[in-house]
């Protein structure tokens, strides 16, 4: 297992890649503040600075960054997803 | 972990109490036409530098009270210790003076009808020259954090600014607003997404509502140019990045406040009211924001980048931070601040804004920043609508 996934609170749904990650690896996350929240299992490759689901994320949901709301999920997004436009949405602006 | 109260920094005592970093003897055109004369007094005497830029004429308004408070804020910031002013005509010439004069610091101006370039360009060196004798001989005196005005902007971001450089800025001004220090941000159009967080984090609901009300004026001016944002944020290459929403954008712009409370609503190119992190109404445009920053008297600069934007000021230094691997590695000579580490799990937050403390103590007690070698002077005014 390796560090890979940066998250700014530990509370957030999705932390940040910090290298370009490969489907299926297993991949370590650490807040900001420096402490290990865990491991994921990559259900799909995410690219330096894209998000992964580090929970479950039902459609629907508001989705949880910075321990804020940035945005409402699209689309299902079980632990280890790759989240971005495809599955998650501004709450702003109806598209 | 470093307390900025322990933090040694030496400037320069100006005579209305506040201290500079830099020790400029500026040479202020009042408007487009005065540039050849300010350049060339600049060229004349050493130790002095012109601010040209191409404004100053037929503005009317709160655009023409602008023009007048940001040039004479580069008179009056701290990091000037004397000003030379040189106008087409006496009267504008004399309101700048007037503005520089009441912080008590050696002024002079000069206006260019019925004495021409050459004329002026004598007397006015000759005043520059005996500035510059007198501003040399000011030494640096130890002053404590808590009479530091300093501002920030971001520019050129990726996702490695919300992730790393935006919070490091943030943790630096949680620390430094916790020693005293007076801190300046801004950028009212970028946190389009997150306003509702900029209120959260005003002290008082009037501040909120001032806020609020110039967030809401923008969007209105937006709004009267025909143009919809609805869908401009985040951009094509925000996307590449990373970026989804305008939400999560905005979030990570507003990291360089940290958990600041923000304690006073300011117009453009004012001056603080009191210490502490102050929200100043500016454009998003990094010259315009850094030159608005100058005016308002804060005597140094942080600037998270991403992508690498290379920006400086004249009056003031702008120290850059990047946690961008390639950015680092490919423009290392615009970066002051390595935060990369933070990437590879080598430095966490509190270690990341220890380094930019340090490298904020060592600008102040005299290191050249990146911009300031690479002669970055970018000095732009911000204009608020056309002239007559």
């Amino acid at each position: 297992m390796t560090h890979g996934i940066l998250m700014h609170e530990p509370d957030d749904d999705v932390g940040v890649a910090v290298a370009d990650l490969a489907a299926g690896s297993d991949i370590g996350a650490v807040t900001l503040e420096g402490t290990p929240v865990g491991t994921v299992t990559l259900r799909a490759a995410v690219p330096l600075g894209h998000k992964v689901a580090m929970r479950d994320i039902t459609k629907g949901r508001d989705v949880i960054e910075y321990g804020r709301t940035i945005g409402i999920a699209t689309e299902d997004a079980p632990r280890g997803s790759h989240v971005h436009i495809h599955n998650i949405a501004t709450k702003r602006w109806a598209s | 972990m470093i307390d900025p109260k322990d933090l040694q920094l030496t400037g320069y005592r100006r005579p209305d109490g506040r201290f500079g970093v830099r020790n400029h003897v500026l040479i202020i055109p009042v408007d487009d036409l005065s540039n050849a004369a300010a350049e060339a007094v600049a060229h004349n005497v050493k130790g002095t530098m012109a601010l040209p830029h191409p404004y100053g004429r037929l503005q009317f308004g709160a655009d023409l009270e602008l023009t007048f408070r940001t040039l004479a804020g580069q008179g009056r910031n701290p990091n000037c210790a004397a000003a030379v002013v040189i106008g087409i005509e006496p009267k504008w010439t004399d309101r700048i003076v007037q503005e520089i004069a009441k912080t008590g610091k050696p002024v002079a101006g000069f206006s260019i009808e019925r004495s021409g370039d050459l004329k002026t360009i004598e007397a006015a060196s000759r005043a520059a020259k005996d500035f510059v004798h007198d501003a040399s001989e000011i030494r640096r005196e130890p002053f404590p954090v808590s009479r530091l005005t300093m501002s920030c902007k971001c520019g050129e971001s990726d996702t490695t600014s919300g992730l790393a450089a935006n919070p490091t800025v943030g943790r630096s001004f949680e620390r430094l607003a916790a020693a005293g220090a007076t801190l300046i941000f801004g950028e009212t159009t970028e946190v389009t997404g997150a306003e509702d967080l900029v209120m959260e984090l005003c002290e008082t609901p009037e501040i909120a509502r001032q806020f609020k009300a110039a967030f809401d004026d923008y969007q209105a001016l937006v709004a009267s140019q025909g143009v919809s944002l609805v869908g401009s944020q985040p951009t094509e290459g925000n996307i590449r990045g990373g970026l989804s929403t305008i939400e999560e954008k905005a979030l990570g712009n507003i990291q360089k406040a940290g958990r600041c409370r923000v304690v006073d609503f300011l117009e453009p190119a004012h001056e603080p009211r009191k210490p502490g992190l102050s929200f100043m109404d500016s454009s998003s445009a990094a010259a315009e924001m850094v030159t608005l920053c100058a005016a308002a008297g804060a005597v140094v600069h942080f600037f998270p980048t991403g992508q690498g934007n290379v920006i400086g000021n004249p009056v003031i230094p702008v120290i850059k931070l990047s946690a961008n691997p390639l950015t680092v590695a490919t423009m290392a000579e615009h970066i002051d601040v390595d935060l990369s580490p933070m990437l590879r799990f080598e430095m966490n937050l509190d270690q990341a804004a220890d380094a930019a403390l340090r490298m904020l103590e060592r600008t102040i007690n005299g290191r050249m920043t990146c911009a300031e070698v690479l002669r970055h002077h970018e000095f732009v005014l911000t204009k608020l609508y056309r002239s007559a």
